[in-house]
């Protein structure tokens, strides 16, 4: 029982810790903390049912999460009525025309029996004709799209259906990307996946990116719809007033605690309901089955598993979680921002999270979320506190002590660093270790 | 006439570029295969090992210069870079001694390796930016060209200028030097022979007496020369910022892989393999046409094959095809 009455420690002290910075801080931090917290435990559950349970490696986190986020703008935003005019449909048909080429060559590939030279070139042939016929295609309708009203709309736009159905949607669109990415590089072991999955994820990005008739590319998306009320709104409300004067907080800090708590309850939801899942994929026969072959893949081998289809399935899935995240993430800024999508720097936080939770378990996942996204946002004063009082003794004019106060914001990345290091060497199974069963 | 301007519009344009860019990421990749091969693991930090290179090289550069050591028509950098290479080799077995010996010790799998090297990759990233800061940084000095644009015009009469930069000269001349002297030492040397014996059947090589702490020293040796040279080549060429270091690791690691990772030669290959793809499909090839064709034939448009924006992705693209095609890479490595 020593898990639980961790779990409960550990819970109990992060909640003081969030509550702490609501007393001392301000209510609204601490809520912007412990929204951005629920999101990272969601992701960071779908990074463990792959990596704690089916020991698979996935750096793409960003590339899903990106997908849950153009999972929003496809959804909730209106149409561009003239964007539909001057071409959307031809360039919906030239993808089409690409992607049949691709799938086509595949068939092609798998069904002749040719010598393999003269497979590869034919196939490729396909995919180089479909691309350019694509290119023909979608070439001018793309640049007819783009110079509608650049500064404001310049994309195709989504179906204007509310935003909440964009999470589900989220989660479909990386699920499916998942499924191709898993295709081709599921058969790859660790280390090769690990960097094939990064480099897909990063191909996902630039794509989003550059593609201003998909996303507006660098322009961003901004102004999507919320599912919860507006601040303004609240203020006129009767009920908001009376709580004010009741509370004696000024009506614009209560406005937007209670539009952060709305998204808090939203997220909380959607956390209990995916871990309540995974507990019980966990628990069945199914989990049991991805343990072992996590720990022993020729024996699962000979127990007539098939491996290849238990990864790409357990990798849907973290996946598809993962891309929910994404969409609750960008619905929670209300705006989509390619740039922002740094793979290097955010998968690996995401990672560090499992690995300091403790891989292979949800709960530890849910509190690793907690504890390094609450580090990642306060270290940056933490660094600067730290740096102040070791310079103290040195008079305010020395360049060095400018210098390392101007760079002390830096320091998180140390500290991450030395978490992650710290963990692995210490105590490699995490905060809270995988259930022995 | 036509034909030798288009000949010296693609020597200006993807021949020298192509030829800079593979040197630097031949390099990078060649740490890459040589931790890989001998201590079996995907290094993530080497990125941050080249800019912890580049960063001691420009920090020296500035103390140099302010002492009034320069070497005129080159780069300070150049002066510098020994010391530079000591101090990165230090750092690099530092982190060794400290971190990855331990998981070496306990024979961990090279997954938890990987993640050790995240670990390692967070810690140096911001030590870097902690020192030097996350800005820009240029620290090239002396002459900016070997041969100008307008003089080649002059020289030779062509409408197509050819630029060689100083630092596109001394990235191609140290390269080269960088490698043979690399090869010789893995394959004439007692050392590098035991070396290679120890990458190929640890087992084996441990019986016949070879020192396997003396064997990981000297591959932190080299790596930390590589990453030094490759990182500061790569600064003085486009300038030095920390979070590029960062991003770099990716098209190393896609031409480690395209070569076949433990393969020194595959990792110059698919250096160049990957630069020069970069260049080839996102150059705009109008003008090229337009020197070759008879002018009606001439199409509309740049005629690229993807814009200039999908650069880097380009080198993952590939990455993709080779994982797909072959993914022992063009030389046959070890398979992960």
């Amino acid at each position: 029982m020593a898990n639980a009455s961790r779990i409960k420690i550990l819970y109990i002290l992060m909640t003081l810790t969030l509550l702490f910075v609501g007393f001392f801080q301000s209510w609204n931090v601490a809520l912007t903390i412990f929204n951005l917290c629920l999101i990272s435990s969601i992701m960071t559950l779908g990074i463990n049912i792959q990596w704690g349970n089916a020991g698979i490696v996935n750096f793409g986190v960003m590339g899903f999460a990106a997908l849950g986020g153009l999972a929003n703008i496809i959804i909730s935003m209106p149409p561009t009525q003239n964007a539909w005019k001057v071409g959307g449909e031809i360039i919906i048909i030239g993808l089409l025309i690409f992607t049949l080429s691709i799938i086509f060559s595949i068939i092609f590939f798998k069904k002749s029996n040719l010598n393999n030279k003269i497979k590869y070139l034919i196939s490729f042939a396909f995919i180089i004709s479909g691309y350019f016929i694509m290119r023909l295609l979608v070439d001018a309708p793309i640049e007819k799209i783009e110079a509608i009203e650049p500064a404001k709309t310049g994309y195709l736009g989504g179906f204007n259906l509310p935003v909440l159905l964009s999470w589900p949607v989220g989660g479909l669109l990386a699920a499916f990307s998942a499924f191709i990415i898993g295709k081709i590089s599921l058969g790859l072991r660790s280390d090769y996946l690990a960097i094939a999955t990064l480099g897909i994820s990063e191909i996902i990005i630039y794509f989003l990116k550059n593609e201003d008739w998909l996303s507006r590319g660098v322009k961003n998306v901004n102004g999507l719809p919320r599912p919860v009320p507006y601040e303004i709104e609240l203020q006129s409300k009767e009920w908001v007033l009376k709580v004010s004067d009741y509370l004696d907080t000024p009506i614009t800090e209560l406005s937007s605690i209670i539009v952060k708590l709305s998204y808090s309850i939203l997220f909380c939801t959607v956390l209990l309901i995916v871990l309540f899942l995974l507990e019980i994929a966990v628990k069945s026969p199914w989990g049991r089955m991805m343990r072992a072959i996590r720990d022993n893949e020729v024996s699962a081998n000979a127990m007539g598993k098939n491996i290849k289809q238990r990864h790409l399935q357990v990798f849907i899935i973290g996946s598809a979680i993962v891309g929910l995240a994404g969409a609750m993430l960008t619905t929670l800024d209300g705006q989509f921002t390619p740039v922002s999508y740094q793979p290097l720097r955010y998968t690996f936080l995401i990672w560090i999270m499992v690995i300091v939770g403790g891989s292979g378990n949800n709960f530890g996942s849910i509190i690793g979320g907690f504890l390094i996204w609450f580090f990642w946002v306060q270290s940056e004063p933490l660094g600067l506190w730290f740096i102040s009082q070791i310079t103290t003794h040195i008079s305010d004019a020395n360049i060095i002590k400018s210098h390392l106060l101007e760079n002390a914001a830096h320091i998180r990345l140390m500290f991450m660093g030395m978490i992650l290091l710290i963990t692995l060497r210490f105590a490699p199974k995490g905060l809270i270790p995988e259930v022995k069963r | 006439m036509d034909f030798l301007n288009g000949i010296t519009l693609i020597t200006n344009y993807i021949i020298i570029p192509g030829l800079t860019y593979g040197s630097q990421l031949a390099l990078g990749a060649l740490g890459i295969t040589i931790i890989y091969s001998v201590l079996r693991f995907s290094n993530f930090a080497h990125g941050e090992f080249m800019s912890f290179g580049a960063m001691s090289s420009i920090l020296l550069s500035w103390l140099f210069i302010s002492l009034g050591f320069t070497l005129h028509p080159l780069p300070t950098a150049i002066i510098v870079l020994p010391i530079a290479i000591m101090l990165t080799i230090s750092y690099c077995i530092i982190i060794d001694k400290f971190i990855f010996k331990f998981y070496r010790k306990q024979n961990s799998k090279s997954v938890i390796n990987l993640i050790v090297s995240i670990g390692v990759m967070f810690f140096t990233g911001g030590l870097i930016r902690f020192i030097v800061g996350p800005g820009d940084r240029n620290f090239f000095d002396g002459e900016r060209f070997i041969l100008k644009a307008r003089a080649f015009k002059n020289i030779t009469g062509l409408n197509e200028g050819l630029t060689l930069k100083t630092t596109q000269g001394i990235t191609i001349i140290l390269s080269i030097l960088l490698v043979i002297l690399l090869f010789w030492f893995l394959n004439k040397t007692k050392t590098g022979k035991s070396m290679r014996a120890y990458s190929d059947n640890k087992e084996l090589a441990l019986l016949s007496g070879i020192n396997p702490e003396k064997v990981v020293l000297i591959t932190w040796i080299i790596t930390g020369t590589l990453a030094c040279v490759a990182g500061t080549l790569y600064g003085l060429d486009k300038s030095y910022k920390p979070f590029t270091y960062l991003h770099l690791v990716l098209p190393i690691f896609s031409a480690a892989i395209v070569g076949g990772v433990g393969n020194p030669v595959g990792a110059i290959i698919g250096g160049f393999v990957i630069a020069f793809s970069e260049l080839i499909i996102t150059f705009a090839y109008k003008k090229i046409f337009f020197y070759f064709l008879p002018s009606n034939f001439v199409p509309e448009g740049l005629l690229q094959i993807l814009s200039t924006d999908y650069k880097i992705a380009i080198s993952f693209l590939i990455l993709v095809l080779v994982l797909l095609i072959k993914p022992t890479g063009i030389y046959k490595g070890k398979i992960i």
